[in-house]
């Protein structure tokens, strides 16, 4: 199962050594894994929670995954995305990508990160001081995105 | 009949996570949909004027003119913040 939205934590080193076990063709591994701050727009977080669009979610996350696939030529990826209830330096997010080399691994890894950030369903919402509130979305995210459209 | 659900922010807005309506006569896109929400008034007034509402049409994102049709599950949403 190369896509997974779950509650649970997950182990970094466990996901990449199993992206590659068995597939001697691999050079390259590139991985990114996203953490809760305690800190956002000026103010301190406590905890966050995670809301998804179940159904929807895993589809866009193939969705994007199956691009990247298209535009790079990558072996294995593995996307895990956490939901509910996490605490600061909490793992959020895993992507890694293994392929021949460097490069394509890189370039799918941000891809699909970048395309993750603006086209799947999820929705932060973080308590501070002074209350919960819903995250807003960033312009930056969107520009990021956009660096890959062809 | 469609179903319609409602995510984040909005939920909390519309104090609601979904309903199942019928489709509303004469609407045909997304667009269409959020007018004819639009004019139960109250909270539903200002839905159309949300800035930056997302939408998705069978879990696939949307746009105002993607078609509408019986049996659809139509979701809005505010922009997406995952990561």
């Amino acid at each position: 199962m190369s896509i997974s939205v779950q509650e649970a934590d997950f182990d970094v080193g466990a996901e990449i050594a199993a992206l590659t076990a068995g597939d001697a063709r691999a050079g390259a591994v590139a991985s990114f894994v996203g953490l809760v701050r305690d800190v956002n727009d000026g103010d301190g977080v406590s905890e966050m929670t995670l809301e998804h669009y179940p159904g929807m979610t895993e589809k866009a996350l193939e969705a994007i995954v199956a691009e990247a696939r298209s535009r790079w030529d990558v072996y294995a990826v593995r996307v895990i995305h956490r939901v509910g209830r996490l605490l600061p330096q909490d793992r959020i997010v895993l992507v890694a990508v293994s392929g021949a080399h460097r490069g394509e691994a890189f370039a799918a890894c941000e891809f699909i990160m970048d395309y993750l950030k603006t086209r799947a369903p999820f929705w932060k919402r973080e308590v501070t001081p002074a209350g919960a509130r819903w995250v807003d979305a960033r312009e930056a995210d969107d520009g990021a995105a956009a660096r890959w459209e062809k | 009949m469609i179903k319609i659900l409602y995510f984040a922010a909005l939920r909390e807005r519309l104090g609601t996570a979904g309903e199942s309506i019928e489709l509303p006569a004469g609407v045909a896109d997304v667009g269409g949909l959020l007018a004819a929400l639009a004019q139960r008034g109250g909270e539903w007034a200002g839905l159309a004027a949300v800035k930056n509402l997302k939408s998705a049409v069978n879990q696939e994102m949307a746009r105002q003119n993607t078609p509408v049709k019986d049996g659809d599950e139509v979701a809005f949403f505010p922009p997406v913040t995952g990561g």
